[in-house]
């Protein structure tokens, strides 16, 4: 019943001023909707860039890497336990660049809970022969289907189909910059030449394209028995193991658990790629500054059209407490006139929010380095939504309690009397 | 409580006012109301009885002294407790109508009945409408308040006042801006409630006329009760 008539008596002194209280949720909801618009197309933009890089990236990824070894048998020794041992020119020894007991490695990394899955790689380096020049250029043996599951391989192939690597026998997806460069069409055979020296004709079967043209322009793709024949290797020959995890934070840890665990080199995601997250943390921050700032503008409205209700209205303030309504029931009148504000407003922002992501969403953007995005991106976490409408209602309640309070404050007799 | 408790005593009320200089307006005020009395404070103007009026409305509390309600000493209750006496025990009529323009007639008489809440919201409408018949201004219920004459207005405050039985009406100057024909309308009214109804009345006037036909005059002067 009290709380009822305290709704009713505001939503009377709201319709009174029904235009300013209407400009106050419009500016309200102008705020909201642009909080959720930036931050909503932030994001998109965001998982885009990061997504350029970091999907196609392992979260761990295990190697050999060639370098001088870091025990040396003098150290070993017992009898030069204790002294300092100084060795010039160490050279790292005669290896090869694959990872030394694979299967086991794969046997133990598919066992464990945390990982999402593996696709193994080998990296070799080659020359592309065109006429009477050669190019540099690296070509990934990969697992097809993994690679494809785990890192979205088919989403970069812009022309013929990933499937032919593992079906045509010595195929070929060259980088698009590479195909450019060599005149090189679907079906055309390119000539390759091996690190070792062997020379090697493949069928070109598509192309691909990732975003970044240093890579366009150097590496290709083939099957792992197709590079693991280049090489002259057994099919034990893997370079790289690229693990994806389920929680990406754990990287770091496992990173060197594996390097322990398997004698091999490891790094992870976040080591590889710091620049990535520095960068999408300070975008973030700069919508989440611009939209609660929006949002203390909005603020700033309210606080006003409550100001000048409570000075047109002093005379029924007066009356409402002269008739028995304390001055906790007037400061609530207030309140709710705010909050009202705020949630009408706030939850009309959340629907011309979504509405303006959607149609940014639809504008088209083509661009070479980004093949597989047509419109705009955009995020639509929910997460957005709830804090744009707490942000609204703290905001509104922050605008309407120091005109509430002064309205509670206020001595009717004073009112009274002065007339 | 003894029903031969007076319905409001004031006992030794002095209040000072201390803007700009400090100056006593009241001056050790000690009297008593019976139930049923229909009583006018007259005097010159700042003579203090419009002060008194409010600090026996428990509006103004910031005095010395007693004031007692029905025998409870209404000193040191906190604000929400002061509000639910105005609103279930004295009800206000001022030289201003004081309608909330946003409500109608009715609604705004039944705003106090509402706010008391011991009853359901037809309940409350009923009274309204009997407190209106009364007052003989059923037939603007539904009309808002800037629709209605000056003298309807003050009825309906008069209405409003009533609308909890309260134990007190308390007026302060409620003829100060009517004409002639309406002030003795309202006096009427207030006669009416008093021998009819039994309600009791303490009204601050200007009016000699209006003073001259209530039960008992207090007169002041300077701060003091000189008769009455």
């Amino acid at each position: 019943m009290g709380k009822l008539l305290i709704i009713r008596i505001s939503f009377a002194l709201q319709t009174a001023r029904w235009r300013q209280t209407m400009v106050a949720a419009v500016g309200v909801a102008f705020s909201i909707t642009m909080f959720i618009t930036l931050l909503s197309f932030m994001a998109g933009l965001n998982d885009l860039l990061d997504g350029l890089l970091l999907n196609r990236t392992p979260h761990v990824r295990l190697f050999n890497e060639i370098k001088a070894p870091e025990r040396l048998p003098i150290n070993l020794a017992p009898e030069y336990q204790s002294h300092y041992n100084f060795v010039r020119s160490v050279k790292p020894k005669m290896e090869r660049l694959q990872i030394h007991n694979i299967a086991a490695i794969i046997a133990a990394v598919e066992k464990d809970e945390r990982v999402l899955g593996y696709a193994p790689k080998i990296g070799a380096q080659v020359f592309y022969n065109t006429g009477a020049t050669d190019l540099t250029g690296l070509i990934n043996g990969i697992d097809v289907t993994a690679e494809n599951k785990l890192f979205f391989f088919s989403d970069y192939i812009v022309a013929g189909n990933f499937n032919d690597l593992n079906t045509i026998p010595n195929s070929i997806i060259l980088g698009k910059e590479i195909a450019a460069k060599t005149l090189t069409n679907i079906g055309d055979v390119i000539q390759v030449t091996t690190s070792k020296g062997d020379i090697r004709q493949l069928k070109v079967v598509g192309f691909f394209q990732s975003g970044i043209q240093e890579i366009d322009k150097v590496q290709s793709y083939a099957s792992l028995k197709t590079t693991q024949n280049l090489m002259g290797e057994a099919g034990s020959y893997i370079t790289d193991l690229q693990i994806k995890l389920k929680d990406l934070s754990m990287a770091p840890a496992m990173a060197k658990e594996y390097a322990g665990l398997f004698e091999t080199d490891a790094v992870d995601i976040q080591t590889a790629n710091s620049q990535f997250e520095t960068g999408s943390k300070v975008r973030t921050l700069i919508s989440y500054a611009v939209g609660v700032t929006l949002l203390i503008v909005a603020g700033f409205g309210i606080y006003n059209i409550l100001n000048m209700i409570i000075y047109e209205k002093m005379d029924s303030i007066a009356i409402l407490k002269a008739t028995g309504f304390s001055g906790k029931d007037v400061n609530k009148i207030f309140l709710f006139i705010a909050l009202s504000i705020g949630i009408s407003g706030g939850i009309a922002g959340l629907f011309f929010g979504w509405g303006l992501s959607a149609i940014i969403d639809q504008i088209p953007f083509n661009t070479a380095s980004l093949p597989t995005v047509t419109t705009y991106p955009i995020n639509y976490n929910p997460v957005f939504y709830v804090t744009g409408l707490v942000f609204a209602l703290i905001t509104t309640y922050m605008a309407g309690y120091f005109p509430s309070r002064k309205a509670s404050k206020m001595d009717p007799v004073t009112i009274i009397r002065g007339k | 409580m003894s029903q031969a408790a007076p319905i409001l005593e004031a006992r030794n009320v002095s209040k000072y006012f201390h803007d700009p200089l400090t100056v006593q307006v009241l001056k050790d005020i000690s009297f008593t109301i019976q139930r049923g009395e229909f009583i006018a404070v007259i005097g010159k103007s700042g003579c203090g009885k419009s002060t008194l009026l409010y600090v026996l409305s428990t509006m103004d509390t910031d005095y010395e002294g007693d004031i007692m309600l029905e025998g409870t000493i209404l000193r040191g209750k906190k604000d929400a407790e002061l509000a639910r006496i105005r609103n279930n025990s004295i009800g206000f009529v001022f030289q201003f109508h004081y309608l909330l323009n946003e409500f109608s007639v009715l609604k705004n008489v039944m705003l106090p009945g509402l706010k008391k809440g011991d009853s359901s919201e037809k309940e409350v409408e009923h009274r309204a409408y009997e407190k209106l018949r009364i007052l003989g201004i059923q037939n603007e219920a539904l009309k808002m308040p800037n629709q209605l004459s000056g003298g309807q207005k003050q009825r309906v405050a008069i209405a409003r006042a009533l609308i909890n039985d309260p134990l007190i009406i308390m007026g302060d100057e409620p003829t100060g801006n009517l004409d002639k024909k309406n002030s003795d309308n309202v006096f009427d009214i207030f006669s009416e409630l008093c021998s009819e109804f039994g309600q009791t009345l303490l009204v601050v006037t200007h009016d000699l006329d209006f003073a001259s036909k209530t039960h008992r005059i207090i007169e002041m002067e300077d701060g003091r009760i000189i008769k009455g």
